[in-house]
């Protein structure tokens, strides 16, 4: 099979107490497509991304990534096999400075990190990577700019900057165009546009426009379930869809 | 590069003070062990801010690594070697062990909880020593005689040992600052500011923060062990909560951040306590709130001094004409 999906979910089941936030979840991302996930506040989106990326673990079910049962492997390791993520709320270094932030995500993929002795911040690999990584977002000018001082938009696009450094296999975008501008989202998706093909993308968005004009698929996730995936207009289409989420406006 | 020589100014100047001390009039036998003493737990100082400034981890036990150093060459002294060769390289390693040990469960908690268990981690190695009456028990030991190097008596020397510390204070200093500048101080760096982050772009803090500790526990052994001849005399008090408080105590006021602060707040702690208690019976009634004020009003500590004052002295519309002209 030339598309073996490159994430692949399977009857992923997850409750807290009495809440199941995730039931019988199945889902796959392909290489190269952009699998967004909508769904209500409450939907467990969130805690979806998490069981992916390896910080809570499910109750039931697999998660194979590339090919490999990773659900007993713990966050870093995932990331080390190719899983990048951002996060909703942005996780960066404050007071590294971009350069740095990024440089880090190298580092950890090239070579041991139990180097005691010689400055990091002279190895230039290190460095003109991290810096190509910052180009590829547009930050390339803010590269010797403590992360903490930067603008929220621009701590975003750093996050992606981190993603795209750590030559991931997958992105696991949680929200990244949570509280940004206009302007800033319409860079952002400029920027994930760019990127589309050269990763598979899992995108857990709540804006809409962002999501019909990105996604190859979508799945609509109610109450810890995936009542439905299909193409932006499979999905625009669906009554279902219509009565549990998404207003009359939004498929305007 | 010259930035890089001004902001460690203080810290040089300190150095070499040290290295001129003996021949300014401070050569006699009380100045030179007061020095010994300060530049030695400036060493177990530094290393402290290697933990706290540099990986996050606040510990209130580290006096007990400077005490297995200690009590490493009391019972090597015990048992009639005092071959430095040995004794040097035993008490590092034994302290490195102990801090790995104990690290090993210290660091899978963090913030309070990883300060009570090496407090707890303190208390247990400063109980072990009190009970150990071949040892001399609560009452301490007195060695027999400072340790040998290769046979000669040259550490019996104190313009010699106050060199030996110097030159290790220095280098301890300078490996220290290498090692958060690497490839290993940035991991550190990073876990520290935001774990998440580290682990999200693949890196378990664990081993790094572990490696640190056992790091900075051999420094102590070392400052430890070299205290031990210092004073030719070891007690408990040596491990006592109190004494890692002192020593945290040196890394505020020093400043958290650049590891040669806790060289300026080793120094000012040992000085200050010792002019102050010859001035004053009450000392302690002035040097406690010396040190809350420092606390209040030194953001920073006192590292943090001269960039400060260059920076209130720019203000100035004197000096602001100066500059102009």
């Amino acid at each position: 099979m030339p598309d073996e999906p490159l994430l692949e979910l399977n009857g992923l089941c997850k409750s807290f107490g009495a809440l199941a936030v995730t039931s019988d979840l199945s889902l796959t991302v392909r290489p190269g497509e952009i699998h967004a996930i909508i769904g209500p506040n409450g939907a467990g989106k969130t805690t979806l991304i998490h069981q992916i990326s390896g910080t809570l673990r499910p109750d039931r079910g697999t998660i194979r990534f590339v090919g490999r049962d990773v659900t007993a492997l713990p966050f870093e390791r995932r990331a080390r096999l190719g899983l990048a993520r951002s996060f909703q709320i942005t996780s960066v270094v404050p007071g590294f400075t971009a350069l740095d932030n990024v440089a880090l995500a190298v580092q950890a993929r090239g070579g041991s990190s139990f180097r005691f002795l010689r400055p990091v911040s002279g190895e230039t690999a290190l460095n003109d990577e991290a810096r190509a990584a910052l180009d590829t977002v547009g930050l390339g000018r803010v590269a010797n700019t403590p992360a903490g001082a930067l603008s929220h938009g621009e701590k975003r696009q750093l996050e992606l900057a981190i993603a795209i450094a750590m030559n991931p296999r997958l992105l696991l975008l949680d929200e990244p165009l949570a509280g940004a501008g206009p302007e800033e989202t319409e860079r952002l998706v400029g920027i994930l546009r760019d990127l589309r093909r050269r990763y598979g993308i899992l995108l857990v968005e709540h804006d809409m426009q962002a999501v019909f004009a990105l996604a190859d698929r979508i799945s609509v996730l109610v109450y810890g379930r995936v009542i439905v995936t299909g193409t932006v207009d499979e999905i625009r289409s669906h009554p279902e869809v219509r009565t549990a989420y998404l207003g009359e406006d939004a498929l305007a | 590069m010259s930035g890089q020589l001004r902001s460690h100014s203080l810290p040089l100047a300190a150095l070499l003070a040290l290295a001129a001390a003996p021949f300014l009039g401070f050569g006699d036998g009380f100045a030179l062990s007061l020095l010994a003493r300060a530049m030695i737990l400036g060493m177990a100082a530094v290393s402290l801010s290697l933990l706290i400034g540099g990986a996050g981890l606040v510990s209130l036990g580290h006096a007990a690594m400077m005490g297995v150093g200690a009590y490493t060459v009391v019972a090597f002294d015990a048992a009639g070697v005092s071959e430095g060769v040995i004794v040097f390289p035993a008490a590092i390693a034994a302290a490195a062990l102990f801090a790995f040990v104990t690290g090993a469960v210290s660091l899978r908690t963090s913030g309070v909880h990883f300060i009570m268990i090496t407090l707890a981690f303190g208390q247990m190695a400063f109980f072990t020593a009190s009970s150990f009456s071949s040892l001399g028990g609560d009452d301490g030991y007195t060695l027999y005689a400072r340790t040998e190097w290769l046979g000669t008596r040259i550490l019996d020397s104190r313009l010699t040992f106050h060199f030996l510390c110097l030159a290790l204070l220095a280098l301890v200093w300078l490996g220290c600052s290498l090692l958060l500048a690497s490839r290993f101080g940035r991991v550190l760096r990073a876990a520290k500011e935001n774990p998440q982050r580290a682990q999200a772009v693949g890196f378990q803090p664990y081993p790094y923060r572990l490696v640190a500790y056992t790091l900075a526990g051999a420094v102590s052994g070392l400052a430890g062990a070299l205290l031990a001849n210092a004073s030719e005399f070891v007690s408990p008090a040596l491990l006592s909560w109190t004494r890692s408080g002192e020593l945290m105590f040196m890394v505020i006021l020093g400043g958290v951040g650049p590891l040669s602060g806790a060289i300026l707040g080793a120094l000012t702690i040992v000085l200050l306590e010792e002019w102050l208690s010859h001035l004053l019976v009450y000392w302690r009634l002035v040097f406690g709130p010396l040190l809350v004020l420092s606390v209040l009003f030194l953001h920073g500590g006192l590292i943090g001094v001269i960039p400060r004052t260059r920076a209130a002295l720019r203000l100035l519309p004197w000096t602001r004409r100066n500059a102009n002209a």
